[in-house]
């Protein structure tokens, strides 16, 4: 129960776009077409699901107090040990991507290499050592739980973004909102709207 | 100083402001926006960050090759992103545990990033270092514009200074909005920023 508290908690409640703002870069740039929305979300999903547990694994057997070497702390180093399994993990799906999928590497283009920088990723990581210190993850098996819903999370408010920024094609906007502005505006709203959410408990 | 130097200084703060004109580092940025004082030192980080790492990969953009450029560039951000918490843990520890993990997140900013690919790797060491103080100091203006609306409309202060109560609006009706402290508000407060902004310099507008 706990479990799938954590997963519904993770999607909707503490959604890495509407409630942290994790990602908005990628977010706003790609959000033009449902397709594309579709293909960068699957791939952070994918790399979020792998890059957690890791990033659990490395925190409770090397980096957390007294894991590694009795007396010794090594959490100072979480930032750069972090960001180098995530910079390795991408490197591995766009060569695998490259090599199975041609067409879904064309089309991400640019922002497979630049998932490595999306926060989203990152901040999964931080917010995990976060849980860990505040008990509510306890195991492996709860952090692939954790990295595949706030994965989920973001891909769904990609995709709703990108219908949205589809219809927006057809409708007047003052000029000068036009693009960036009216998307955060958007945002802001759908993250209003996400706020029903909130304390949903099951 | 010469004038394109100082062409590198001034740009980023308005006609190529990082956060609203580039639309980079939004991330790591809006929830910090809450009161002012956060909002202040994670602008003054991400601009030390940001200077240091241009200036840094500046110095090695001949050394480094192109493949593995990225790598480099994050273990160069990371460590300096590291030196900054650890003084931020030192120094201001309240403002360091409100900031949480937006600290670790300046590493994947994409501003640090996006400014060492787009102009440390092909310009002098000085010349990037006034960009990356540049553009740090654009993100940084943005940061304080929000934080300013957010924590005077939301908590009725600034810096904690509680200046609607001592001008006495609560006995006049006068109720602060809740809805500014949470977080969609930024979002909202940054797309009318932009929309002001793009009618004013209407060659940034799209057509």
């Amino acid at each position: 129960m706990e479990t799938l508290n954590l997963f519904i908690r993770s999607i909707f409640i503490d959604n890495m776009v509407f409630a942290f703002f994790f990602g908005m870069c990628s977010y706003i740039a790609v959000s033009k077409s449902v397709k594309t929305a579709l293909g960068l979300g699957l791939a952070v999903t994918f790399v979020q699901t792998m890059t957690v547990p890791l990033n659990y694994l490395l925190n409770e057997y090397v980096l957390a107090p007294n894991a590694l070497v009795e007396g010794v702390d090594l959490s100072f180093l979480s930032f750069i040990v972090f960001i180098a399994v995530i910079a390795a993990f991408v490197q591995l799906v766009e060569m695998i991507v490259e090599k199975f999928s041609p067409s879904l590497y064309n089309q991400l283009g640019i922002f497979l290499p630049l998932i490595a920088v999306n926060c989203a990723i990152m901040g999964g990581s931080l917010f995990m050592q976060q849980m860990v210190g505040a008990g509510e993850i306890r195991n492996v098996g709860e952090s692939v739980v954790y990295g595949l819903g706030s994965g989920i999370g973001w891909w769904l408010a990609i995709v709703m973004m990108a219908a949205i920024r589809e219809r927006l094609a057809y409708s007047h906007i003052p000029a000068a909102l036009k693009g960036p502005g009216i998307a955060f505006i958007i945002t802001g709203l759908m993250g209003i709207a996400f706020m029903i959410f909130s304390g949903i408990q099951l | 100083m010469a004038s394109k130097s100082l062409k590198n200084l001034t740009a980023p703060l308005s006609g190529n402001n990082p956060v609203i004109v580039q639309i980079l580092g939004i991330c790591s940025a809006l929830a910090v926006t809450v009161q002012l004082k956060p909002a202040i030192v994670m602008g003054l980080s991400v601009m030390v960050v940001t200077a240091f790492a241009n200036l840094v990969m500046s110095i090695l953009r001949k050394g480094v090759p192109s493949r593995i450029r990225i790598i480099v560039q994050l273990v160069v951000i990371a460590s300096l992103v590291i030196l900054v918490d650890q003084v931020l843990k030192a120094f201001v520890y309240d403002v360091s545990k409100q900031l949480s993990v937006y600290v670790g997140l300046i590493i994947t900013n994409c501003i640090v990033m996006g400014r060492v690919e787009a102009f440390a790797l092909q310009n002098k060491p000085w010349d990037s270092f006034l960009d990356g103080i540049g553009n740090g100091a654009g993100y940084g203006l943005i940061l304080v514009i929000v934080a300013f609306f957010r924590e005077l409309l939301g908590s009725g202060s600034l810096f904690g200074f509680p200046i609607f109560e001592k001008l006495g609006l609560y006995e006049l009706g006068y109720a602060n909005c809740g809805l500014m402290l949470f977080p969609p508000m930024a979002l909202i407060i940054i797309g009318c920023i932009i929309w002001v902004h793009r009618s004013i310099n209407k060659d940034l507008q799209e057509k």
